[in-house]
């Protein structure tokens, strides 16, 4: 299964679903273009709900990085919730766990946004 | 029994199309190999990726998507290890000119990071240049066998 992405808004924060398969072509293009489209409406707080995200490659991971460079250097935040073992492992693995912030619950990582 | 002994060594070989669904299939092969050889589930996964990682290297970087070219992925399959094989027809690379991807200058890179998750997941990595032509990735996972 590909990638599926919807969005839904949580007060100012804007929570992405991800889910399925996040791999080099038509998952990480999607990935990029549904963050590229909230940054260009406005969208500042954005939150990556990773619960139902089956497989990650290290394209699917540049993609993760590549989304948080762009809402950091337009000025927002960039979250990510309910990783999975296996994507939790790969981003130790490469070191990015210090660079993103990473919650375990929604309700604590909406909050963490402020108002 | 006789016949789980004369299935404990085996090789599979496979040509390749250059084009990233080669990645799926490798993977898959490489999956139902490592489920054979009883690794746990982690470690059919890890596995699976490092093949399938190693697989899209050589379809975009070695054959550049190149139709006339082919990926050719070697598993043999032993009592204690599981030695794969990858051999594309591009211009070869050396793996310790590649960046560092955990180093603080890189690690915001969006890519560079396909070969360090590959020798994070297997025990051996191994790069030369193909006889012919192009880059031969040969990766080992030793089977711990309980």
């Amino acid at each position: 299964m590909s990638v599926r992405l919807s969005t839904r808004q949580v007060g100012d924060v804007t929570v992405v679903d991800v889910s399925g398969r996040i791999t080099l072509g038509e998952g990480s293009s999607s990935l990029r273009e549904t963050i590229r489209e909230l940054l260009a409406k406005g969208h500042r707080k954005i939150l990556l709900n990773l619960a139902d995200v089956s497989y990650i490659d290290s394209s699917g991971i540049g993609e993760l990085v590549s989304g948080y460079t762009s809402v950091t250097n337009a000025g927002g935040q960039l979250k990510l919730v309910n990783l999975t073992k296996r994507v939790n492992d790969l981003l130790q693995i490469t070191k990015l766990y210090t660079i993103f912030d990473i919650y375990d619950n929604e309700i604590t990582a909406i909050r963490s946004f402020g108002t | 029994m006789a016949e789980e002994t004369a299935r404990e060594t085996y090789r599979i070989d496979r040509s390749l199309e250059s084009r990233l669904e080669s990645a799926d299939a490798a993977e898959e092969l490489a999956v139902s190999v490592a489920r054979e050889a009883g690794l746990d589930e982690d470690e059919q996964h890890r596995f699976g990726m490092a093949v399938r990682e190693t697989v899209i290297n050589a379809v975009v970087h070695g054959n550049r998507y190149n139709a006339r070219k082919k990926v050719y992925l070697s598993i043999l399959a032993t009592k204690d290890r599981l030695t794969v094989t990858v051999t594309d027809e591009g211009e070869g690379f050396r793996p310790e000119s590649l960046p560092n991807p955990v180093a603080e200058e890189n690690i915001l890179q969006q890519s560079g990071r396909g070969i360090f998750l590959i020798r994070a997941f297997v025990d051996e990595f191994h790069v030369r240049r193909a006889p012919q032509k192009g880059a031969e990735v040969t990766l080992v996972k030793y089977v711990r066998r309980p």
